[in-house]
């Protein structure tokens, strides 16, 4: 199967510090991918790098067999890939309705209502829909965030560490969110949580000191002596 | 969305009827507020709703002044096509200006949209042969006939703002309510976020720059042909000024706060300086208290006392 997202040789540097080293890095559509390593080994970084927030040093990405790395954020959004950011970041003194209908609006005529209700729903919003968005919890704030990536219908999907602020139960309904949405939409993941990294990952790749140090399922993950040495071991002991 | 057109309508209705019952002085006042509310509308769509605070549009309001009079003055256009050559100045001048500035962002996007404004202050200045310098033009009676109605007339003068006004209020509410107005709004509270949506934020930031440059060439335009004469003191730091205090104390971002703060700040001038030489002070005080009791403007307290949805 072609790969949907491909990164060749991407590097970036600040000022003389390497936080992004020659990843080579290849998602399949219909995955769901994991994106882990300690903290500051370079996810947001590189997750950054593909969506256009940030420009790499060198390299290439490719998205859908098209080269996009010269490409302003907002064309690859166009393009069909979405990003939700590890900070939250809604537009606070909208609605919720709003802030969903702004996601939808951009590829939709018409329908945009249906669009934002369905999305909402998917996320268990639907009854705060004319709240401001602003007053949610944090943790409601990323569902709000995921609910503006589904009506965006995006072919790639990128979230950055969404779990961050749910409660148990939310991660649960979370999971089977994420289950259902890959269906139809390729899913990268920056995650610290690991039950939901072993749980949802097709595949896992980790990052360590801006470079891939192992790549594979779960479980193989799990069972490299590298990760463990690097990561595993020392955060997700438990 | 009725009730907004409604609401909006019956302003405009009543400011209609107070052609009729107003007393000659304040017929006059309403006239000038009508037309100088257009530059603070457009002020809004570029402060207000799309969050970019300029410092230089009074260039875009001379540019409509200038752009209208002087084809009058030196070639005798006609009121008509002078005021579509007003706007169409202005609108470029706000392209250009825009496309240059809009690569800053906040106190930079002020002081390059500042410097902008004083060279083109200086250019009118310098270029005395065809503007007048300091002078100015003085555009003829005579010439400020449109289809044989004499808009030097208090009547039709007075129609005529209301005609723009009423224009540039349901364009901007239309603007404001449409898809590409939202996104503005979007832009304002977060545009890092409206970019990682798909929306192309410099193009629409451009675009909000040249519609609000349009809207003030409409004010300047129609000021200069209405009143009868276009001056460098409209190109000068002062005009960029004020439309930001109209909009301040109006309401920013609120369809209605333009006209309200224009409104305002005139007969607050006007009362201030009939009672003391010191009017500036007065002037001073009250906006500091209604910064401090009323910080999103008229238009914002009614907002937030009467009408949440309010536009």
């Amino acid at each position: 199967m072609t790969a949907i997202l491909s990164t060749r040789g991407l590097g970036r540097s600040f000022a003389g510090l390497r936080a992004v080293n020659a990843v080579d890095f290849d998602l399949s559509p219909g995955e769901i991918r994991a994106l882990i390593g300690p903290n500051g080994a370079g996810k947001t970084t590189f997750v950054s790098m593909l969506i256009g927030r940030i420009a790499p040093s060198e390299g290439r990405i490719f998205f859908d067999g098209a080269e996009v790395t010269a490409l302003p954020a907002h064309r690859r959004v166009r393009l069909g890939m979405a990003y939700t950011f590890q900070i939250t970041s809604v537009f606070g003194r909208l609605s919720l309705r709003e802030n969903v209908a702004l996601a939808a609006r951009r590829r939709l005529r018409r329908g945009v209502d249906a669009a934002v209700e369905e999305a909402l729903a998917r996320v268990g919003l639907a009854e705060r829909a004319g709240e401001v968005a602003g007053d949610l919890s944090y943790g409601h704030q990323r569902l709000l965030e995921i609910a503006m990536g589904l009506a965006q219908a995006p072919r790639l999907l990128i979230l950055d560490e969404p779990t961050q602020g749910l409660a148990d139960s939310e991660i649960a309904a979370f999971k089977a969110l994420i289950r259902e949405i890959s269906a139809t939409t390729a899913i990268l993941l920056i995650e610290h949580n690991m039950s939901v990294v072993m749980e949802l990952a097709d595949r896992v790749t980790v990052l360590n000191f801006g470079e891939v140090l192992a790549e594979g399922t779960p479980a193989e993950v799990q069972a490299s002596p590298a990760v463990q040495a690097a990561y595993l071991g020392t955060e997700a002991a438990g | 969305m009725r009730r907004d057109y409604l609401v909006h309508g019956a302003l405009l209705a009543a400011l209609l009827v107070a052609h009729f019952l107003l007393p000659a002085y304040h017929h006059g006042v309403m006239a000038r507020v009508m037309v100088l509310a257009c530059f603070a509308i457009g002020y809004n769509v570029l402060f207000g709703y799309t969050g970019l605070l300029s410092l230089g549009h009074a260039l875009f309001f001379a540019a409509g002044m200038y752009g209208a009079g002087m084809p009058m003055h030196l070639w005798g256009t006609g009121p008509g096509a002078a005021f579509a050559m007003g706007v169409l100045a202005a609108t470029l001048v706000a392209l250009v200006v825009g496309a240059l500035a809009l690569r800053t962002a906040g106190v930079a996007f002020m002081i390059v949209t500042l410097m902008f404004a004083q060279a083109g202050y200086l250019a009118l200045l310098l270029a005395s042969r065809w503007t007048g310098g300091d002078q100015g033009i003085v555009i003829a009676q005579a010439q400020r006939q449109l289809w044989s109605i004499d808009l030097s007339a208090e009547g039709p003068r007075y129609l005529a703002a209301l005609v723009l006004f009423g224009v540039c209020l349901i364009a901007s509410l239309a603007l404001m309510r449409s898809r590409r107005g939202r996104v503005l709004i979007a832009i304002r509270e977060n545009e890092e976020r409206a970019r990682l949506l798909g929306y192309d934020t410099f193009a629409m930031k451009l675009m909000a720059v040249t519609l609000s440059g349009t809207f003030a060439g409409v004010a300047g335009a129609g000021y200069g042909i209405l009143f009868g004469y276009v001056g460098a003191s409209f190109a000068t730091v002062q005009y960029s000024i004020y439309p930001l205090l109209w909009v301040l104390l109006g309401g920013a971002g609120t369809i209605l706060g333009p006209f309200l703060g224009t409104l305002f700040m005139y007969y607050l001038v006007d009362t201030a300086s009939d009672l003391t030489s010191a009017y500036l002070l007065v002037v001073g005080v009250v906006l500091i208290l209604l910064t401090l009791f009323a910080p999103g403007g008229i238009g914002g307290e009614l907002r937030r006392r009467l009408w949440r949805a309010m536009p």
